[in-house]
């Protein structure tokens, strides 16, 4: 039994593989929040557009400007994926 | 295909080294100038031409501040940071849609290997630029904010003092809003550099694989993501401008 241990070989993965990992997993994973937030955003929006269509364009003013926000959250996630893989 | 987070030098200057995208943003700005220096030579009453498509721009960019401001006179005094901001970004962002981004370029050794350098970066795919640009909207904020209701009661906004009637919490909250202040820094920059950078990397991507017809969807989205990420930073800017010179509610 304990002769299978004497000579062991460390089992690693190579440095190229792990950052393509890294980098895929902390964009998937990085994309769910703004995902979800964006939709939910866009669905209030759309609820009161039709609710009052007179105040179509201050909604889609304010929705747009929101948006913008969580979807840089999406970026940063990219950001630090681009970071891992090329840097 | 070489894809490199930073902009690639062209060549050096002494110690400074030149890179593609400094090219491209003198470049920009020239023709920036020079088409408002030949517009201003040639203004005529009843405009045709390229001036009316300029004046409707323009109108167009003064309706949507003033949509924000609700005041002709304030809009006024944004909007010429909001609208250089807004035509620059969307122009360096549209760079990148030109024939030849990521293939057009010199053959250069760096670190010992022979890489292309590339001719054609879009300016915001630049790092330095974004975060230049952030720190320009940063700082106008605060001197905006200032300029108008007075240095004590716009460091009132941030340093809430523990004696009146919010009592800690006020002080907290104003501690708060100082870190979101320095955030958006980061958030502007990265924002724009994000959003304009991966689409480069797209585009050289799609162009790599299939060259013809395939890549059109990812062309449009490109041009639509480049005017958006415009409108966001001049909007943004804008409301942060507005939010800054009014007072603070109580």
């Amino acid at each position: 039994m304990k002769s299978t241990w004497v000579g062991r070989k460390e089992k690693s993965m190579d440095a190229e593989a792990a950052k393509s990992i890294g980098a895929a997993i902390a964009m998937g994973v990085g994309a769910i929040g703004p995902g979800l937030g964006i939709g939910i955003l866009a669905s209030k929006a759309m609820e009161s557009i039709g609710r009052n269509p007179e105040a179509t364009s201050k909604v889609q003013t304010a929705m747009i400007l929101a948006i913008a926000f969580t979807e840089a959250i999406a970026i940063y996630a990219l950001v630090v994926a681009l970071i891992i893989k090329f840097v | 295909m070489e894809i490199s987070l930073a902009a690639e030098p062209l060549f050096h200057i002494g110690n400074m080294p030149i890179t593609n995208t400094l090219v491209m943003t003198l470049l920009l700005s020239i023709l920036i100038i020079i088409t408002s220096l030949i517009l201003k030579n040639k203004i005529k009453l009843v405009p045709k031409g390229f001036q009316n498509i300029v004046e409707s721009v323009l109108e167009a960019l003064l309706n949507l501040v003033d949509s924000v401001t609700q005041d002709r006179k304030q809009s006024n005094k944004f909007f010429p940071l909001v609208a250089t901001i807004f035509i620059f970004v969307i122009l360096s962002n549209w760079i990148e849609l030109i024939p030849g981004l990521g293939t057009i370029g010199l053959h250069e050794v760096v670190h010992g290997k022979t890489v292309l350098v590339p001719f054609l970066r879009s300016v915001s795919a630049d790092l330095n630029f974004t975060l230049a640009l952030a720190l320009i909207s940063f700082f106008s904020i605060q001197f905006f904010g200032i300029a108008a209701i007075g240095a004590v009661k716009y460091a009132g906004k941030f340093f809430v003092s523990p004696l009146h009637k919010p009592y800690f919490i006020g002080t907290f909250v104003g501690a708060l809003e100082l870190i979101g202040e320095t955030a958006k820094i980061i958030s502007f920059s990265f924002r724009l550099f994000g959003n304009i950078f991966a689409g480069e990397v797209l585009l050289i991507v799609m162009l790599n694989l299939v060259p013809y017809i395939v890549p059109l969807p990812f062309l449009f989205l490109e041009l639509f993501v480049g005017f958006i990420q415009a409108l966001v930073f001049a909007m943004l800017t804008l409301v942060f401008l507005k939010m800054a010179v009014t007072e603070a509610a109580h």
